[in-house]
C-alpha cells in the first residue's frame, strides 16, 4: 500500500509510465519533423545541392515527413486491428494518384501539342 | 509505444463505456478526412498543371518569403503538437484546465499562423499578385487559401470544444469529440507540408 503510495506520488505507477511512453513517441516524431522541415528548408536555401537534385529530395523528404506524421500524430500502423484505417487510406491515394497523375498527364500533353 | 489497444485512427483516449460507438464514429470521421485529401490532391493537381502558366506576371520567386513560409510551418507545427499535448492531457490526467490550457496554445499558434499567412496575402496584393492575374495565382490562392479557410474553420471548431469542456467538463462524448478534432487537425498540418514543399519551396528551387 505504501508502496504504491510512493509510486503514484512519484509517478511511476503503470498508467503514467504509459504516459511517458506516449509523450516520449510524440516527442521523437516532433523531433522527427522538425530535422525533415530544416533539411528540405536547407536544401533549397544554402545551395549545397546541384539545381537538379533539389525537387526530388524535397519529394522525399515531404514523403518521409508525411509518414512520420501519419504514424505518430495519428497512429496509422500495420497492426491488424488498425487494417480499415489503413486500407481506406491507401485506397484514396490510389484514386488520387490516378486523378492527379492523370491531370497533370494530359494537360502537360495538351500543352506540349499547342 | 503503449500495448493497449488501438482500435481507430488518432489517439485512443480509453472511454470507460461506449467504445464500440466512438469506434465506429472516429471511422466515419476518417471518411471524411480522405475525402477531403482528395479535394486538397486534385487542387494540387491544379497547382500542378498552372505551375508555369504565370502570364507575365509574379512568378513564385516574387511570391515566396521564406522566412514567413519557415515561421508559418513552425506555428503549424507548433498548433499540431499542442493539440497532441492536449489530448494526452485528456487521456491521462482529466484535468479541465490543464486540457483547456493547451487547447490554448494550439489555438493561439494556429491564430499566429492565420495572422502570418494574411500579411503574405496582402503583399500579394500590394504586388499585383492577385487570383485573376494569373492561371498561377489563381491556382496558388485556391490551394493555400483552402487550406487557410480549413484552418480558421479548425478555430472555430477549437473555441466550440473549449466552450463545450467548460460547460459539460471531460465526459466520453467531449473526448470522443476532441479525438476526431485532433484528426482534423493532424490532418491539416499534412497537407501544409505538401503546400510548403511543393508550392514554395520547389517554386525557388
Amino acid at each position: 500500500m505504501k508502496l504504491d503510495d510512493l509510486k503514484t506520488r512519484l509517478m511511476l505507477d503503470s498508467r503514467n509510465e504509459e504516459e511517458r511512453a506516449e509523450r516520449r513517441f510524440y516527442f521523437i516524431g516532433l523531433i522527427l519533423s522538425v530535422l525533415l522541415t530544416v533539411a528540405s528548408f536547407a536544401s533549397v536555401m544554402t545551395g549545397l545541392l546541384p539545381r537538379a537534385w533539389i525537387f526530388p529530395t524535397l519529394v522525399i523528404l515531404a514523403l518521409t515527413q508525411i509518414v512520420v506524421h501519419l504514424r505518430v500524430f495519428l497512429h496509422i500502423d500495420l497492426s491488424r486491428q488498425k487494417r480499415e484505417d489503413l486500407q481506406l487510406l491507401l485506397f484514396t491515394i490510389l484514386l488520387l494518384s490516378i486523378m492527379a497523375f492523370g491531370t497533370l498527364w494530359i494537360m502537360a500533353s495538351l500543352s506540349a501539342r499547342m | 509505444m503503449s500495448q493497449e489497444t488501438n482500435v481507430h485512427p488518432g489517439m485512443n483516449l480509453g472511454y470507460s463505456d461506449g467504445e464500440h460507438e466512438a469506434e465506429v464514429k472516429v471511422f466515419g470521421f476518417w471518411v471524411f478526412v480522405m475525402s477531403d485529401l482528395v479535394t486538397f490532391g486534385l487542387v494540387f493537381a491544379i497547382f500542378g498543371t498552372m505551375a508555369g502558366a504565370t502570364a507575365g506576371g509574379p512568378g513564385p520567386e516574387d511570391v515566396t518569403d521564406l522566412k514567413s513560409i519557415a515561421l508559418q510551418t513552425a506555428l503549424l507545427l507548433g498548433s499540431s503538437f499542442g493539440f497532441s499535448w492536449a489530448s494526452l492531457s485528456m487521456k491521462y490526467h482529466n484535468q479541465r484546465w490543464r486540457t483547456l490550457g493547451w487547447l490554448a496554445v494550439a489555438a493561439t499558434s494556429a491564430l499566429s499562423f492565420l495572422i502570418v499567412e494574411a500579411i503574405d496575402f496582402r503583399d500579394w496584393y500590394h504586388m499585383g499578385a492577385v487570383p485573376q492575374r494569373s492561371g498561377y495565382l489563381s491556382a496558388l490562392w485556391a490551394l493555400v487559401g483552402l487550406h487557410g479557410l480549413h484552418v480558421a474553420g479548425g478555430l472555430v471548431w477549437m473555441a466550440a470544444m473549449t466552450g463545450q469542456i467548460l460547460r459539460y467538463g471531460l465526459t466520453d462524448q467531449i473526448k470522443s469529440r476532441v479525438t476526431r478534432m485532433g484528426l482534423y487537425w493532424h490532418f491539416l498540418d499534412i497537407v501544409w507540408i505538401g503546400i510548403f514543399s511543393m508550392v514554395f519551396l520547389a517554386g525557388v528551387a
